[in-house]
């Protein structure tokens, strides 16, 4: 799960690290009153979306006046920003963060990630901050600095000091990282993260580390023992019928193709979506009904496919293992007398059940076309939606 | 012989009585696994399935002699449920439960690398010597003994790899499923390893996902370590960057990950890849000469 700049700066502070005085706002007037309650002659003000590459998309702004203030958020309120993360559509904006100007001297990165390689929390630093740090990483390894941590002894002061050391910091500036360093690893161990990042950690111009941004994403299976943070799920920011499909326990990814795919487990969706692809289709979603798919959950399924206009042809492909395919028969026919379903359906069956699966959907009268074989399904889908895509 | 498991390899249930437990543990009775008992805090003592129920895996150590685990607690008891069993000496743990914390499992894997102990999973359907022995949630009789080992990170894909090398009536040596998440107890090469070693497996059918980088690493072993034929498959060619395909390990990120990459590592690996699920049945009868 994604936060916010100033949901991650908020937990930031919480824990001690140093973060400039701000406020998320929702109006212009409100943004105004922010500043003012900042006090001083420049604010920096900053879109609040689930995205990166704000600054270059024009929803970050250095404002010397408070009616600059009032008219960046009377600009982006309501408004959807575009960057090179987010979809055409772009990602809506609904707060605005006004913050404290802060005097940069240099610019540094420093984040940390459930590394899978070494199946350790592993913190990255680098003094190439403020870029993009996937770019340092490929291009120029080592100029990317690393700490690994022990899951059972925890982040040492000592990890900290030597990246600081090897950042080329000085001074009062080594304890300071240091303890960031130490705060930020408890913060990651301590709200489940998966991923923290300060991207451009900076030295202000009299010598201090700050935070001049914020990236904290959570573990979405921890999210039952975090419930202050699950709280701070901001599902504006998701795709509408992929936050439909959560709440069913079911796993939906929009894609942009004309064959709507409903499949038990992500592997086979995946391989599905592959085998449409390779018979010359398109696959309009990726769809994963689970492993202890319902009727109601199969209906659900259907009513977000069908949501999609592109959609021209359904393929449901599953292959019971702990699911009856006969429950899922009893779900399609649900659906379909429910909901209505205008455009071609081919069921492939396997697995448990399968058998009295087709039984019962060859005989509910319905327009449903099955498909013989896991081939032979995905080719009648495809013709049915028309044809090569 | 086979891998992991076996006709005489005892099995206990933690999470015996739960509705979960209950029913896998009821096929898996069927089935002819020797499952011995289970464990269920406070209701030690009793009987369930007319098994013996124990208070503590220790207990039920103790009282059967069982070395394997099944566990089907919740996500959030994961983590204390499989360090109780590394810590009464189970040697095969096979965690079934899906969406246990990240950082749970890596205090688990780092446990598991002192202890020496396995774990297959989590989230993932469990492992199979077909006729002997099923730890897991797969359906059995799509299952048929044979000489094709079987590894995969995904369940339902796993159940048509098995299906195409039993129409075919090749069979399968043992099928272990590895599971989607990012940080697995076991990784495809600790298991490749074992398929090498085992001498009923004849060869090895290996399916991927998109995300990470274990199927790279499983490129590398496979061209330093394995001389059995070896059939490839990846899930997620059409998966688009930035996006989780359900599963927690299955997304490509900062442009790692991507099936086509994978793809290259095992065909350089000598690996037959195929790039359609329906093909790893042709693909192996290829590479053997079996007809």
């Amino acid at each position: 799960m994604n936060l916010h700049e100033y949901q991650a700066k908020g937990l930031f502070a919480q824990y001690g690290l140093p973060v400039s005085e701000g406020y998320a706002v929702d109006t212009a007037d409100e943004a105004v009153a922010a500043a003012e309650k900042i006090g001083g002659d420049r604010w920096v003000v900053k879109v609040q979306v689930h995205a990166g590459g704000r600054g270059k998309a024009g929803g970050v702004k250095l404002a010397d006046t408070l009616d600059e203030v009032r008219d960046f958020a009377n600009n982006w309120i309501g408004k959807n920003l575009v960057t090179f993360q987010t979809d055409e559509n772009g990602q809506p904006v609904s707060k605005i963060y006004v913050e404290s100007c802060t005097d940069i001297e240099t610019e540094l990165y420093l984040g940390a990630v459930v590394d899978r390689g070494t199946r350790r929390v592993v913190f990255m630093a680098s003094t190439e901050g403020g870029v993009e740090i996937e770019k340092v990483a490929e291009e120029t390894p080592e100029k990317i600095l690393r700490a690994v941590i022990d899951p059972y002894v925890g982040a040492q002061p000592y990890q900290g000091r030597e990246l600081a050391f090897k950042l080329g910091l000085k001074g009062p500036q080594i304890r300071q990282f240091a303890d960031l360093f130490m705060g930020l690893a408890k913060l990651f161990d301590e709200l489940d993260c998966s991923l923290l990042e300060i991207n451009p950690l900076v030295v202000t111009t009299d010598g201090n580390i700050h935070c001049l941004d914020a990236k904290v994403n959570i573990d979405g299976n921890a999210l039952y023992r975090q419930p202050a943070l699950a709280e701070m799920n901001d599902p504006t920011q998701e795709d509408e019928r992929e936050a439909q499909a959560a709440e069913f326990n079911l796993n939906y990814v929009a894609l942009d193709g004309s064959i709507g795919c409903m499949v038990n487990g992500a592997g086979l969706a995946m391989g599905t979506m592959d085998l449409v692809k390779l018979h010359g289709g398109n696959p309009a979603n990726f769809l994963d009904v689970g492993g202890g798919a319902t009727k109601e959950a199969v209906a659900e399924a259907f009513k977000i496919i069908l949501s999609d206009d592109a959609v021209k042809a359904v393929l449901i492909n599953i292959f019971g293992g702990i699911v009856s395919c006969a429950i899922i028969a009893e779900g399609i026919i649900g659906a379909v007398e429910e909901v209505g379903v205008e455009v071609p359906v081919v069921v492939r069956f396997e697995g448990n059940n399968s058998e009295l699966g087709r039984k019962t959907l060859a005989e509910s009268g319905l327009n449903i076309i099955p498909g013989e074989s896991l081939v032979d399904a995905v080719e009648k889908a495809v013709a049915a939606a028309g044809g090569q895509a | 012989m086979s891998i992991l498991i076996d006709k005489n390899t005892k099995v206990i249930c933690q999470g015996f009585t739960g509705s979960q437990g209950t029913l896998h543990s009821e096929q898996a009775l069927a089935y002819g696994t020797q499952l011995v008992g289970g464990i269920t805090p406070g209701k030690g003592g009793t009987e369930h399935l007319g098994l013996p129920v124990f208070n503590t895996v220790r207990d039920a150590v103790d009282a059967t002699g069982a070395t394997a685990s099944v566990i089907y607690v919740p996500a959030g008891f994961c983590k204390d449920s499989i360090l109780e069993a590394l810590d009464a000496g189970i040697e095969l743990i096979v965690c079934i439960t899906e969406g246990i914390p990240t950082l749970d499992m890596l205090a688990v894997k780092a446990r598991l690398e002192i202890t020496g102990a396995r774990m297959i999973g989590p989230n993932c359907p469990g492992v199979i010597t077909p006729g002997e022995c099923k730890i897991g949630i797969m359906p059995g009789d799509i299952h048929l003994p044979g000489k094709v080992g079987i590894v995969s990170r995904s369940g339902t894909l796993t159940y048509e790899a098995v299906k195409q090398t039993t129409d075919r009536g090749f069979g399968q040596s043992s099928c272990v499923g590895i599971g989607g998440d990012p940080i697995p107890g076991s990784h495809f090469i600790d298991i490749l390893g074992l398929f090498q070693e085992d001498a009923d497996t004849e060869a090895i059918v290996m399916v991927g996902e998109i995300g990470g980088t274990a199927e790279e690493e499983a490129a590398a072993f496979i061209k330093a370590n394995v001389t059995k034929p070896v059939v490839g498959y990846i899930a997620g060619v059409t998966a688009p960057p930035g996006k989780r395909m359900g599963h927690a390990g299955a997304i490509i990120a900062g442009g790692k990950g991507t099936a086509d990459e994978k793809f290259a590592a095992l065909e350089d690996a000598g690996v037959r890849t195929v790039r359609s699920l329906a093909e790893i049945g042709d693909a192996l009868a290829e590479v053997t000469g079996w007809s």
